[in-house]
């Protein structure tokens, strides 16, 4: 797929580059492959623009590509469209005001980038969250996982045609947003968690109406979607064998989540550092065989099935602990009790410090990760003993995923940008920040 | 200290400045002239088998010598283990070796830490702005930019390339004009 030309004297790379770096213009170098048996006329060659406004490129990125005929031979991915500054907004707010940043990195799971962000700060704190916070994180965060999936495969499904799953898959993902919504208070940057815990409690009825969702809503609608394009012709003419990646090069590249497990690499930081709760309930990685588009859905179809089959066990766990705190029990973090507040001076002013000053974890540095709907999600924090972050680095999976899709692209068709593009699911608030 | 800690030190011996594994992430300071050297160590030695650079950037310690710190955290598919190893670059000779002729995801990590603190990484092979723009001026993440700091509009980035180069602003269409 991703034939290059070694230029003359360049070391042995252990990955495949995919093509040599040739500077076409100011600020623009792409990599440009020679296919075999061809002679390579660069006259015959054409350059098209693709991106940033343009439908298919989800607004946000945009990519130079050099076209032979209908084959990419050259291309360049230019992300940044999108970056308003996380990093350093971040350093200038404290550990809670910058929990609604968190949000619109990946914002079709914002909550996973919400729990990402506070188990770091736990984790410079040294200190657990509660048994039941940790239990209604995980929960919440395989909801968003459904979320973030449903919406990935539905808008890739809609750019090659099938305007029918998508509309099955939106309609349930906003099902499950309004329903977040009625714990969390809002529908899309619901900023649920908290240093130390959860913004609101769950109630029994709230888990009865999720797991209504799905049984009513959810898995019929899968079943559907499954139904519809799982042997369609176009649609296997479209994913099958169509941005491939080989296991080496995705490891070489740092791709991680669906992308790196659909070549069959099984690493899921829910299994191998469990976070969470996730160390008490028994789930499947889904792996794929080709590292192809179509294995990419359906390693995605898959852990949607593993995240309904993680919320059900950890059902009666929550009803279990119900009364419970969702807040650890310290005045360095956790906001004290209104009456308290109102009645003693002690407890005013450890609110007031609270807010105006933020949480001062200790001197230290710390890399707490999630897997997030499209990868790893790692947050690196380093404190300084203020209230805000000295520096707060977020290794986000969309970018890095990106880095490796020149890989999949060169060799291909045109029209094959739109389901590789597609099954990559870059999000442009997390590769941007 | 960990097997992982206790293997990379007793691995790369002198070149560890020093170690520490606080909150449980295994981390060493190495010089920065043995950042390649180093990694590509930890990437061969069988018991690490660091195949994967998870992510790479820098910190701005701003009111100590040496001013930049780049942070590189290494992942094992194999054993999934994890290690951070860290260097010390100034601000007069921002430069360190680039990883990117041992790991595919050190290209776009290594571009972003350039655009972001302007530390550059011999080696490199594509080495320009990622995130901002090319006629972008300074170093957003380094704390002596200012975060409001303002950015005027730039002017066009291929003069000439239009067809009629005088008129910028060719203002409303004469419909009744003649073809």
């Amino acid at each position: 797929m991703s034939a290059g030309m070694p230029t003359e004297g360049s070391p042995t790379l252990p990955y495949t580059q995919g093509g040599e770096f040739v500077t076409v213009g100011e600020g623009l170098c792409i990599r440009r492959i020679y296919p075999e048996g061809e002679d390579s006329d660069l006259s015959a060659r054409t350059m098209i623009n693709i991106g940033p406004s343009h439908p298919a490129m989800h607004g946000t990125i945009r990519m130079v590509v050099e076209l032979d005929g209908e084959t990419i031979v050259g291309v360049d991915v230019i992300p940044g469209y999108l970056h308003r500054g996380f990093e350093k907004e971040c350093e200038h707010h404290t550990y809670h005001q910058a929990i609604p940043y968190t949000d619109r990195l990946n914002y079709c799971s914002p909550l996973i980038n919400n729990f990402g962000w506070v188990e770091t700060v736990e984790k410079l704190f040294e200190v657990e969250a509660t048994r039941r916070t940790q239990l209604i994180r995980t929960y919440m965060s395989e909801v968003s996982r459904i979320t973030d999936h449903l919406t990935c495969l539905g808008a890739a499904l809609m750019e090659l045609g099938a305007l029918t799953p998508f509309l099955y898959m939106i309609e349930v993902r906003d099902w499950l947003w309004e329903h977040i919504a009625n714990v969390s208070g809002a529908r899309l940057t619901q900023t649920y968690a908290r240093v130390g815990g959860l913004a609101r409690d769950v109630t029994d009825e709230w888990l009865d109406r999720c797991e209504h969702l799905y049984v009513e809503e959810l898995i019929p609608k899968l079943r559907d979607v499954h139904g519809l394009v799982d042997h369609n012709r176009i649609f296997i003419d479209r994913m099958r064998g169509v941005g491939v990646i080989s296991r080496e090069d995705a490891v070489s590249y740092g791709v991680t989540g669906p992308v790196l497990r659909s070549t069959g690499v099984g690493l899921d930081v829910r299994k191998y550092a469990p976070y969470s709760a996730y160390g008490d309930v028994s789930f499947e990685v889904p792996i794929g065989k080709y590292g192809d588009n179509y294995d990419r859905y359906f390693v995605r179809m898959r852990e949607m099935e593993e995240s309904i089959r993680i919320c059900r066990q950890l059902d009666p766990m929550i009803r279990a602990t119900n009364g419970e705190p969702i807040v650890v029990d310290d005045a360095r973090m956790t906001l004290p009790d209104k009456k308290e507040v109102y009645s003693n001076i002690e407890a005013l002013m450890n609110h007031f410090k609270l807010i105006m000053e933020g949480p001062r974890p200790p001197k230290g540095e710390a890399y707490h990760a999630v897997e997030g709907a499209n990868g790893e999600l790692g947050f690196y924090l380093v404190s300084d003993g203020t209230g805000l972050p000295y520096k707060a680095r977020c290794r986000p999976p969309s970018f890095v995923n990106m880095g490796a899709i020149h890989l999949m692209l060169l060799g291909s068709q045109v029209a094959d940008i739109v389901p590789v593009f597609g099954q990559i699911n870059m999000i442009g608030g997390e590769c941007d920040r | 200290m960990s097997a992982v800690l206790s293997r990379v030190i007793s691995g790369l011996g002198e070149a560890v400045l020093s170690h520490h594994d606080r909150l449980g992430d295994d981390t060493i300071v190495i010089e920065a002239s043995h950042r390649l050297s180093a990694s590509q160590w930890l990437m061969e030695d069988s018991e690490l088998q660091f195949d994967m650079l998870m992510d790479s950037t820098a910190v701005d310690w701003i009111d100590e010598e040496p001013r930049f710190e780049i942070v590189d955290h290494f992942f094992s598919t194999r054993f999934q283990h994890r290690l951070r190893v860290k260097c010390r670059v100034d601000e007069d000779e921002a430069r360190v070796p680039s990883l990117c002729s041992l790991y595919g995801s050190a290209n776009w990590m290594e571009r972003e830490t350039y655009d972001m603190y302007g530390i550059e990484f011999d080696g490199h092979p594509d080495l320009r702005r990622i995130l901002l723009y090319p006629e972008f001026k300074g170093f957003p993440l380094r704390k002596d930019y200012d975060k409001l700091e303002a950015h005027p509009l730039f002017e066009e980035r291929y003069p000439g390339t239009r067809e009629t180069d005088e008129v910028v602003h060719p203002g409303p269409r004469d419909l009744d004009a003649p073809k």
